[in-house]
């Protein structure tokens, strides 16, 4: 006798089993982060409430997950035009980076002047740097068949390199002590806080925006379709005559335009400067996020959200719980990998065979 | 009749509410050609899958060599000697022929022994297969000799073939009950799915009947007339083709001239100067072996694919050689491409939203949002006049069967109201009913004011719905003429031979 293990699709998905499942995944990657946690020899119990608990109650904690699920947000929603089209842009971090290079400049450039068109013209240069950087893998895709896998993460660390230049080089504040970063930019080149004494900005109102846009063209608008139709069944879309090149590139500069517009909101609006490591690997946690989200714009501004208060989370743990933040990173891993197992267990149902040798 | 190699009794099955298979009983023996006919959705498939272990049944016994067993998996129905040739073909598109035929075989791998043996399979039953071609180069009848072959090499006691000429020729249709009937002779069951009732009275020796999921009948096919098959299948007088009543033809609304296209891919075909006009009114027939350029031709007459080396493409009067499928469908143009899932359809779309695929570029179906409503309406006429069957309202297009989902290709582009409809494989693996309804959909187009170009493999399809016929073979195609003065012979050496100016001149 042998047995084996067979995944059997399932014929209808219950609502109720697909509004559950994620809801168990999380508790599963809780569980077995906490079992991770107790065999670190921290109180489970003391990590759940400064992951979880504070970031969700504290006011000013609260403030922080939204302005952290900003970026993450407006990331992702690009993301999930690539993905959704089967185009792989790995390099949302690069295009991340070169929004703020553009828009950062406009500041840089403008410093000692004001004036309400300096923050809108820093958010439309954040766009255009992002969708430049990113209209050079689709090109190249499209020229040559060159698989932007590969283009749009190596240009990740050209990204980084030039930012790197920049603040060490031409850049660099006259005034900084040698420091590699900017010079502090004006209050008129930096989002202000929505409320008095507060930190979260308008750029949160702008994610928002872009997730209700998001959901309007892929339930609704002959592009979204487009999008789909070229991702799931790209035989099908060429029968409908939708041009593959031209989606190529437009999902494209849409990813890069609002990893562009993330990173000078990020820049102007937390950083307030120009400085090495200000990704911060948003780009890359924002592909997590888009899979966790399930590919749909409103999973992906939960799954900003959730992802947002581990960060928060991590960043207190580590001064509380002595925890390493790459505990943050396991935890991101273990979420995405309940997410997608309970999204299997949602399509198939597992069953143990025997089978007579 | 050799001993009883399969014997089921009282198999059900049941989705949901929807009896699939109500206590069926069959029995095959050895050397036996046992045909299985029934329409679609009769439970012809489930009972086959539960036969190659995909499915299992919910009572009923199934005895193999008369040990009762049970089939979990289609490994464990391969292991009790059952192969199958599906009708939709599960072949990987870029491997080869011979690792196509690797997969299946635990522990073997596409190596020199692997082909040896492969080749001296296909010598001993006359399939003729390039086992180092990727099968995305391959035609539909080529990738079934694939498939058969598969099979074959596990040794089979019974072999399953679900509807294996609806892609075949004549001859190879031929060439195909040859290699059944040595099959059969060396003692292997054979079950066969089909419509062609004709074939099935050649072929086969017993046929089973199922419709609503029951056995109505059991009877030697040889001994009954196609009529009274078709009465047992369908329960009521099945729908005879109605010509199209005597009209005038119009300007000519498809129009070749010389077209030449470069092959897609090193096996690809290459078109080689084809000239033929289309006219309002008449239905035209492309007949000609699987993979002489058909698919070629389609492509480069949808402006879907196909580098058009010289030569023009003419619609509606206007050269459209260079422009895309969206620009030939202003100019009044409808396609129903050989694929239904996938190229004519996006398989896990709503019927509604497939409304999309071909209709936006030419109908208002909203400015910036989709007018879900207008789509809906669509979709809803199409599945209505069409007379297309659907497990519920708005089901995806992967929830149809074959035949259904035909139907609502096509309707969706009669519900354009084309002037030109170019129809590739009207209705391959679609059953009698189904094909019949199409047919008549296109020919009563065709009445009117309509150009209709079809392409098929299907000969009798062909003759049945066409005023003229023309031959595609090796890249060229043969002068159309009508069909009243074809004779089928002619028809058999221009498939085979292709048209030489010597024979022209004789």
């Amino acid at each position: 006798m042998s047995f084996n293990l067979a995944l059997v699709p399932r014929r209808e998905i219950s609502l109720f089993r697909q509004v559950l499942t994620p809801v168990i995944a999380l508790v599963v990657a809780l569980l077995i982060g906490g079992l991770i946690v107790w065999l670190m020899g921290r109180s489970p119990a003391k990590a759940f409430d400064v992951f979880l608990r504070e970031p969700l109650t504290d006011p000013w904690a609260l403030q922080e997950v939204l302005l952290k699920s900003t970026p993450l947000m407006l990331i992702s929603i690009g993301l999930i035009f690539c993905f959704r089209a089967n185009r792989w842009n790995i390099g949302a971090e690069g295009q991340f980076l070169l929004g703020g290079i553009f828009g950062g400049g406009v500041a840089i450039a403008t410093h000692g002047l004001s004036g309400p068109w300096i923050l809108p013209l820093m958010m439309l240069a954040g766009v255009a740097g992002g969708m430049l950087y990113a209209a050079i893998p689709a090109a190249l895709r499209n020229r040559f068949g060159i698989s932007e896998i590969l283009t749009s993460l190596m240009l990740v660390y050209v990204a980084e390199l030039l930012l790197d230049y920049l603040v060490r080089g031409p850049w660099r504040d006259p005034k900084g002590f040698n420091f590699p970063q900017s010079v502090p930019f004006t209050d008129a080149a930096q989002l202000q806080p929505l409320f008095e004494g507060g930190r979260l900005h308008s750029g949160f109102v702008l994610a928002l925006l872009a997730v209700i846009v998001a959901i309007l063209v892929f339930k609704r608008s002959l592009f979204g379709f487009a999008v789909k139709a070229s991702g799931e069944a790209p035989r099908a879309a060429n029968f409908a005559g939708f041009n593959e090149k031209r989606i190529t590139l437009v999902v494209f500069l849409i990813s890069g335009g609002l990893a562009g517009l993330a990173g000078i909101i990020e820049v102007s609006g937390q950083v307030g400067q120009l400085r090495p490591g200000f990704g911060q690997g948003l780009g890359f946690t924002a592909i997590i996020v888009a899979f966790l989200g399930r590919l749909s714009p409103f999973g992906a501004m939960l799954s900003s959200l959730v992802i947002a208060v581990l960060l928060i989370g991590a960043e207190s743990a580590q001064v509380s719980l002595k925890l390493p933040f790459d505990l943050t990173r396991f935890f991101m891993g273990l979420l995405l990998i309940a997410v997608l197992a309970g999204e299997s267990l949602n399509r198939y149902r597992l069953e143990f065979r025997k089978e007579p040798a | 009749m050799g001993p009883e190699r399969i014997r089921l009794s009282g198999i059900t099955k049941a989705f949901g509410a929807l009896k699939a298979n109500d206590h069926v009983d069959l029995t095959l023996h050895a050397g036996e050609i046992h045909a299985l006919l029934g329409e679609n959705g009769a439970g012809k498939s489930t009972l086959m899958k539960i036969l190659y272990g995909l499915l299992r049944p919910d009572s009923g016994e199934i005895r193999i060599n008369g040990r009762r067993v049970s089939l979990p998996s289609p490994q464990a129905a391969r292991a009790q000697g059952i192969g199958m040739v599906f009708q939709h073909f599960s072949l990987f598109e870029d491997f080869t022929a011979l690792e196509n035929i690797a997969i299946p075989l635990e522990g073997r791998i596409a190596d020199a022994g692997l082909r040896a043996q492969v080749e001296a399979k296909a010598r001993h039953f006359g399939l003729a297969i390039e086992l180092d071609r990727p099968v995305h180069t391959l035609s539909a009848g080529e990738r079934q000799r694939i498939e058969i072959l598969r099979a074959l090499m596990q040794e089979p006691q019974v072999i399953i073939l679900d509807e294996p000429t609806s892609v075949l020729t004549p001859d190879e249709a031929e060439a195909l009950f040859a290699t059944l009937d040595t099959l059969a002779s060396e003692g292997a069951g054979i079950l066969f799915i089909s419509h062609k009732l004709e074939e099935v009275r050649r072929l086969c020796s017993r046929a089973t009947i199922l419709r609503g999921g029951k056995v109505v009948a059991e009877t030697d096919p040889r001994a009954v007339s196609a009529a009274e098959l078709a009465a047992l299948m369908v329960g009521e007088g099945v729908l005879e083709l109605r010509p199209a009543g005597e009209h005038a033809l119009g300007a000519p609304m498809l129009q070749l001239d010389g077209l030449s296209v470069a092959p897609d891919g090193v096996h690809g075909v290459a078109l080689q100067a084809i000239h033929l006009t289309v006219q309002a009114g008449e239905v035209v027939a492309i007949a000609g072996v699987a993979g002489n350029g058909q698919s070629e031709l389609y492509a480069a007459l949808s402006g879907e694919g196909g580098r058009v080396t010289s030569g023009q493409v003419r619609m509606a009067g206007q050269d459209v050689t260079r422009r895309d499928i969206n620009a030939r469908r202003a100019l009044g143009a409808a396609f129903v491409p050989e694929a239904r899932l996938g190229q004519a359809t996006l398989p896990q779309g709503p019927l509604s939203e497939n409304v999309i695929l071909s209709w936006h570029a030419t109908e208002s179906l909203g400015r910036w949002l989709l007018d879900t409503v207008r789509i809906g309406t669509v979709a809803r006429n199409v599945i209505e006049r069409f007379d297309v069957r659907t497990p519920s309202p708005d089901p995806l297009a992967a929830q149809l069967s074959g035949g259904n989902l035909q139907k609502y290709v096509v309707g969706r582009e009669i519900e354009r109201k084309p002037q030109l409809m170019i129809v590739d494989q009207p209705s391959w693996g679609v059953d009698a009913r189904a094909a019949t309804h199409i047919r008549q959909t296109l020919l009563d187009l065709a009445a009117k004011g309509a150009a209709v170009l079809v392409i098929s493999q299907d000969l009798d399809e062909a003759m049945a719905m066409a005023d003229r016929l023309a031959v595609m073979h090796g890249g060229h195609l043969s002068a159309a003429r009508p069909v009243s003065a074809l004779s089928r012979a002619e028809i058999g050496l221009l498939m085979t031979q292709g048209e030489s100016p010597a024979r022209g001149a004789a």
